[in-house]
């Protein structure tokens, strides 16, 4: 049996993925991303080795994305992390046509093919609003754990209007909305739905057609589903494994290179 | 007989209060760190400037209030904007002031005044936290620096690396990589100050430039500073001496108070009845 690896080094976190001759994912790791790039990725490669209980040999090919795929030392080679998300949602729900992929500092709008080619993108290049950091600003603002923000937030009924554009402003804003007496949740579902309705217009930017697939570390938190289906006004799907949506089309990549390589080989013998 | 007035700017991150005798000299001033109950701050650094004036509360016969939190504050006489404000503190201390360059905690302001310090017309930019000291705060911060370390930081800097400036949370990123690579903290906290300067200069050309340029903002407390907006504007620059370069709409909203009370002092009691 043969194993690919991918690994998607984000600016937050680094994601590996092996994946076996099927596609199918036999292990996944996780770790922070932090100062040293390069030890991230070997870490996060190591971690999900062991988590499949496998060996490095038994790796034939690794593909490195994200935006420190050239850390990734032991890669074969690398692909964008724009192709290995559309890839890694196609082959999730095989309907998907649009993906929104949340990460820790980008949100990015894709349009694929059915075969899972990228046709268009758009994402946020000068500025984090309207991503997964102004979450975090929200979460140490008001010292939440991320983790709990989006179940807060579902308790909301009077949701505030966060008139900040700024990421950096986002959290006074959060703690004047606090000073005034609002309630928690309806700050954070205010938070939540600004968010949406900026990645919803960045979804418009390159056309809505269903279905939509929502990837990315962010596509765990419920409210930020809930609050993006609302502004797009269709469903969309998310996938356990929404975070590890760049590491498995980066590993699919790497599997179509050891299945290439192969071919030949067998018509030889 | 000597008047005295009170001059309270509650800006987004300090609230500053300035106390003037006789609309001219300042008798006393206070710095005290905004928080959000905004009413309570601006009574406590109006209290701390009357005693350091060595003054009784009763002897500040008015006093004007500005900056972004002006209309919670309950105990002024009256408001005004801190572009207004800035414009008069500035033109008092430099009577020939023409463009005015204000840093702050979370606003960039360029503003362009007439001969009677007037604003004429002014940008600004309070939407992104790329133009404003909020971008060298954070950028300090992911070194493991406070706030008032920049200044020192800064002047130990041999050659600035360039750093991109558009989003204080991309910037990050940035300031890992270049430490990473072994590159002096100082160095890096000095491109951030290039960039943001060049920002400045941006809208300062925007608002149009005409000498004298007076530069304001709490910015500018941070050593270099001015002199790193000199090179990049290519003049000469104004800039309050000392800690006062934070006091500016204080100081112009205590110089406009000082005018509304020679005002009613002029007018025959009782017409206001």
């Amino acid at each position: 049996m043969a194993f690919a690896a991918g690994v998607d080094v984000g600016s937050t976190q680094t994601k590996a993925v092996i994946v076996d001759e099927h596609g199918r994912i036999v292990a996944r790791a996780l770790t922070m991303t932090g100062a040293n790039v390069i030890r991230a990725a070997e870490h996060a490669f190591h971690e999900a080795l062991k988590s499949g209980d496998l060996r490095e040999e038994e790796v034939e090919y690794v593909v490195g994305t994200g935006y420190g795929r050239y850390k990734v030392t032991f890669g074969n080679t690398q692909v964008t992390e724009i192709s290995c998300h559309g890839r890694g949602a196609v082959h999730m729900f095989p309907h998907t046509r649009t993906v929104v992929d949340m990460g820790g500092q980008d949100t990015k709008a894709i349009r694929v093919a059915p075969t899972g080619e990228i046709l268009d993108f758009c994402m946020n290049d000068k500025c984090a609003a309207g991503t997964g950091r102004f979450l975090g600003a929200a979460s140490s603002a008001l010292d939440i754990p991320l983790d709990e923000l989006g179940p807060t937030a579902l308790g909301g009924e009077r949701p505030v209007k966060i008139s900040t554009t700024c990421t950096v402003f986002a959290e006074s804003e959060v703690l004047s909305w606090l000073g005034k007496g609002k309630k928690i949740d309806d700050i954070l579902l205010g938070v939540h739905q600004s968010i949406a309705g900026r990645s919803a217009g960045l979804l418009r930017r390159v056309g809505i057609e269903p279905e939509v697939t929502f990837t990315g570390g962010v596509a765990r938190n419920v409210a930020m589903i809930k609050t993006l289906q609302e502004s797009l006004g269709v469903p969309v799907n998310v996938s356990e494994e929404s975070h590890y949506m760049g590491a498995l089309g980066a590993a699919l990549f790497a599997l179509d290179h050891i299945l290439t390589a192969r071919t030949p080989a067998r018509q030889d013998a | 007989m000597t008047t005295y007035t009170a001059g309270i700017d509650v800006g987004s991150t300090y609230t500053k209060v300035v106390v003037l005798k006789d609309g001219d000299q300042i008798a006393g001033h206070i710095l005290l760190p905004t928080g959000f109950k905004l009413t309570q701050i601006a009574e406590q650094a109006l209290a701390a400037a009357v005693a350091q004036a060595g003054l009784d509360r009763d002897a500040i016969g008015y006093t004007v209030a500005t900056g972004f939190g002006r209309h919670q504050v309950g105990l002024s006489d009256a408001q005004v904007t801190d572009l207004t404000a800035a414009a008069r503190g500035a033109a008092h201390l430099f009577p020939g002031t023409r463009t005015i360059l204000d840093i702050g905690g979370q606003t960039m302001k360029a503003s362009r005044l007439d001969a009677g310090a007037k604003v004429k017309s002014f940008r600004l930019n309070d939407k992104c936290a790329a133009g404003t000291g909020a971008f060298l705060e954070k950028t300090a911060r992911y070194m493991g620096f406070a706030t008032e370390e920049i200044g020192a930081l800064v002047a130990t800097s041999k050659e600035p690396i360039p750093i991109s400036g558009v989003c204080a949370v991309f910037a990050e990123s940035e300031v890992i990589n270049h430490l990473s690579q072994g590159v002096a903290p100082a160095d890096i906290m000095h491109g951030a100050v290039v960039s943001l300067v060049g920002r400045s200069v941006q809208l300062l050309r925007r608002v149009g430039m005409e000498p004298e340029f007076t530069l304001v903002g709490g910015i500018l407390r941070f050593e270099r500073m001015a002199s790193i907006i000199r090179d990049q504007l290519k003049a000469t620059v104004n800039v309050p001496a000392g800690d006062l370069v934070q006091f500016m709409a204080a100081l112009g909203a205590a110089v406009l108070g000082h005018r509304r009370l020679e005002r009613l002092a002029a007018e025959p009691a009782g017409t206001d009845a």
